[in-house]
């Protein structure tokens, strides 16, 4: 015997404005199966709550429906309510009053109309619910960083330093990223590595890290606090458990390559570090130059290593690890404007540079030692121009997104030109200067009034007189056309995904957004995490940031997973999707569908005409499924059904509105 | 249009234009350009450039480009613009040194504003004040503006805001000491 209890809540005047609640709650005395019903201000305060529990327990109510707002925003404390009076949270139905009815309406006397069928339908359906039970995982205690920049170390750190094992993966052989190639950090002037390497330091000598650098994520399976991940170690050919990093053997390596760390600005071994304070402080053998390993003669490096560590048979090797959650650090990349900007030259002037190189250039550990020069000739440049926004801003050439830090970078370049060539100018192009930090906007007008000339202006075309690069311009401030004649040109690239972002997107099990960035699962109140349960977001890779803001979402997503490893087991939502194996055909339709990866084919054994048969059904992982339904409308013999909303529960619903 | 070429006109027009900055105490790169100040400027409807872009030209170093025009003779001085200013930004003090320096370097695009701001400081220099009748009978007699403003003589007799000898202010020598150390440094305005 079926006892519903209905309860109409006038959400103050939302509701009850345009809907006559206490008539709605008149008319739902009359649906079979209830006996009892009523209509209340606010059904979810308090008092509100009490009424509900004190009506369970003197009408005997076996079923209740709750007419208010959206699920969304009130369905986990109903649930509670119930789960407080002694009910399966699950015996109820919430039928929403306000988003799908009042709030779209304004005739009352249809509204009212509507909520009764509303409410109907919600009678209908409750009275087929079932109990429903959570499941129970374990969570599996140790936590994947992948990219070991500034975002994915301070993550790694946060999660170490609160007791929790930490697995540090990067794909570069020294962890760092990017922010050890900078040479001083806005707006405070801090030297970058100064402030970045102990960092590194710190990391490597972690007890709780374990740093894998040189390696990738190659494989991501399972789900919240059971991820099982395979991970490519790639071959260094040198033995670490050997190495001393003593660094005889990137001396004496006789093949010089340029230098990415310096942006192709200097040269190294093809046996080396990336720089100097890289960590791990040991060597790497560059496959790809490397005279021994592609014509075979040479040797030089294993002949003068005194501990034998080279070993040139050295293959990649496929780690399998188990984590219970994943942090994101994948960071950016710089926008390629050499294939996009026909009219800053397509990279054919030498002295047109990104900021990038510019920083390496003014670094003191860079490749000429901290001095400003041309590439064209290593003279010294009085006049410099610096163009903003190239790739940003920039829906045609480049991205539609603002980079957030280049603004500041210029304005911090500019003053470095003032401050170390005498008698130097220094022009920047800008279309706004966005300066949204703390302590931004003293560091810009300081700037200006180093007397850098700001230009409001994108730069239309650069090209080349004789040693000088002309850049026209129009300052949109005076409406002027005007003409700039630079000895070095400053590109303040966008900050584009890094690459192979995507795809490892992929392989971990989520979606990135439109211009490739890490979709977060909400952009105001879940901004550290992805829709995918157990995998957080840290840094650049979410979107374009400067360093403070890349730490601080590190934190962020640390506490998170910090809060997810409290728990020793995680309760799963039971609304998700079942399969009747008996009638399960196992034509595999709806394992691809599944955008969550829940669904697999299995076997199973049946006894057939007294013989045993094995045969393939699907079965879903409860810990990954979402409950979305997908996979239930895909399926053709209608074996899979989800809890919560089965086909008879829906179906009785729709009956109730014509029938009752 | 033409084109400017921003490095040369900095390089000729640096020296001037700082002494315009430290004489006027207006740092020019205070300046964002917002416009408030010409938003609200009484006088901005009369003016070839608003006051924001006199200061964008200043910026830039197109030092001619700001004498010659007619929004610096027109700024009446109200004080408005710099009561506003987020920046605190002195523009009527700058209008005044940059009119100063028009003038010396031979622009001067209002003539008459010119004449009129001459007559009135030469007043002031020998009697301590503007007497009415002589300033306006020299600016109509030099500026050949023989009848402006002839009809409103006989009510200013009549009403006594006008008389016929000047008046003197009691110590005309302090006045002459203030021209002096106003001037040091050479004759302006």
């Amino acid at each position: 015997m079926r006892r519903v209890g209905v309860f109409i809540c006038h959400c103050g005047t939302n509701i009850a404005a345009t809907v006559d609640c206490q008539k709605v709650a008149e008319a739902a005395k009359s649906f079979p199966g209830v006996v009892f019903s009523m209509d209340y201000k606010y059904m979810c305060s308090d008092p509100g709550q009490a009424v509900i529990k004190e009506a369970i327990k003197t009408h005997n109510l076996n079923r209740v429906v709750v007419a208010s707002c959206t699920p969304r925003m009130h369905e986990p404390t109903f649930r509670k309510t119930l789960a407080g009076a002694g009910m399966n949270p699950y015996l109820f139905e919430m039928t929403n009053l306000r988003e799908q009815c009042s709030w779209v309406h304004s005739d009352k006397e249809k509204a009212t109309e509507k909520a009764i069928d509303l409410v109907k339908m919600s009678v209908a359906k409750v009275q087929k619910n079932r109990e429903l039970f959570p499941d129970y995982i374990p969570i599996n205690k140790k936590a994947l960083v992948i990219g070991g920049g500034i975002a994915g170390m301070q993550a790694a750190l946060d999660i170490a330093d609160a007791g929790y094992k930490v697995t540090l993966v990067e794909r570069e052989p020294t962890i760092g990223g990017k922010m050890p190639m900078l040479d001083k950090t806005f707006p405070t002037m801090d030297c970058s590595a100064c402030i970045s390497t102990p960092k590194m330091v710190d990391v490597a000598q972690h007890p709780n890290i374990e740093l894998m650098s040189f390696s990738e994520v190659q494989e991501v399976n399972g789900f919240i606090g059971n991820f099982d991940v395979k991970i490519k170690k790639k071959a260094k050919y040198v033995d670490y458990s050997k190495c001393t990093g003593c660094g005889l053997c990137e001396t004496k390596c006789p093949k010089k390559v340029p230098n990415e760390y310096d942006l192709g600005m200097g040269v190294r071994p093809s046996i080396y570090k990336p720089f100097a304070q890289a960590v791990p402080s040991k060597p790497i053998i560059d496959a790809k130059n490397c005279r021994k390993l592609v014509n075979g003669k040479c040797g030089v490096c294993a002949k003068v290593c005194p501990t034998g560590a080279v070993n040139y048979e050295d293959r990649d090797e496929i780690i399998s690890d188990t984590f219970g959650a994943i942090v994101m650090a994948t960071g950016y990349d710089l926008f390629k404007w050499e294939g996009a900007y026909g009219e800053y030259g397509y990279g054919k002037f030498p002295d047109v540079i990104t900021g990038l190189q510019f920083e390496r250039m003014v670094n003191a550990s860079g490749p000429t030692g901290g001095k400003i020069i041309r590439p064209s000739d290593g003279e010294e440049p009085k006049t410099v121009a610096f163009i903003k926004c190239v790739g940003s801003r920039d829906p045609l050439k480049g991205k539609i997104t603002c980079s957030r830090a280049c603004c500041m970078y210029t304005a911090k370049h500019a003053h470095q030109v003032l401050d170390k060539i005498s008698e130097s100018k220094a022009y920047v192009f800008y279309m706004d200067v966005r300066t949204v930090g703390k302590g931004y906007e003293e560091f810009y007008e300081n700037t200006l009034h180093d007397k850098a000339v700001y230009v409001r202006g994108r730069v239309s075309k650069i090209y080349q007189e004789g040693k000088k690069l002309i850049l026209k311009a129009e300052d949109t401030l005076s409406c002027k056309a005007i003409q700039v004649k630079a000895d070095l040109v400053v590109l303040a690239t966008a900050m584009v995904p890094s690459a192979g972002s995507r795809e490892l997107a992929q392989i971990v099990g989520f979606l990135p957004d439109l211009n490739g960035w890490y979709q977060e699962a909400h952009p105001k109140l879940r901004p550290v995490e992805t829709p995918t349960g157990g995998v957080f977001l840290a840094g650049t890779c979410q979107g374009p940031k400067d360093i403070p803001d890349s730490v601080a979402q590190a934190g962020a997503a640390a506490a998170k997973v910090m809060g997810l490893f409290s728990n020793e087991q995680l309760e799963t939502n039971p609304m998700t999707a079942k399969v009747n194996e008996t009638i399960c055909s196992g034509c595999g339709t709806c394992a691809p569908l599944c955008p969550y990866k829940a669904i697999q084919l299995i076997d199973v054994q049946e006894r057939v005409h007294g013989k045993f048969v094995e045969r393939k059904v699907a079965h879903v992982n409860n810990g990954l499924c979402q409950g979305c339904g997908a996979c239930t409308v895909a399926c053709r013999p209608g074996a899979i059904d989800l809890q919560g909303y089965q086909n008879d529960q829906i179906l009785e619903e729709v009956d109730a509105l014509w029938a009752w | 249009m033409k084109e400017v070429e921003l490095a040369i006109a900095a390089k000729q027009n640096r020296a001037e234009i700082h002494a315009i900055e430290k004489k006027s105490g207006v740092e020019l790169t205070d300046c964002y350009q917002c416009g408030k100040c010409s938003a609200g400027c009484p006088v901005a409807f009369a003016m070839d450039k608003t006051p924001r872009q006199i200061i964008r030209l200043l910026q830039l170093g197109l030092l001619e480009e700001a004498l010659a025009s007619r929004t610096i003779w027109l700024c009446a001085t109200c004080q408005t613009c710099v009561a506003r200013c987020p920046k605190e930004v002195d523009l009527p003090s700058l209008m005044e040194v940059v009119r100063q320096t028009a003038k010396k370097r031979g622009f001067v695009a209002e003539k008459d504003i010119n004449l009129f701001n001459d007559i009135f400081l030469q007043n002031v220099k020998t009697f301590g004040k503007s007497p009415e009748v002589i300033l306006s009978a020299l600016y109509n007699l030099r500026s050949g503006h023989l009848f402006q403003d002839v009809d409103s003589v006989p009510h200013l007799f009549l009403s006594g805001k006008a008389h016929v000898l000047p008046e003197k202010v009691k110590n005309v020598d302090a006045i002459k000491k203030i021209f002096a150390k106003c001037t040091e440094g050479g004759e302006h305005s």
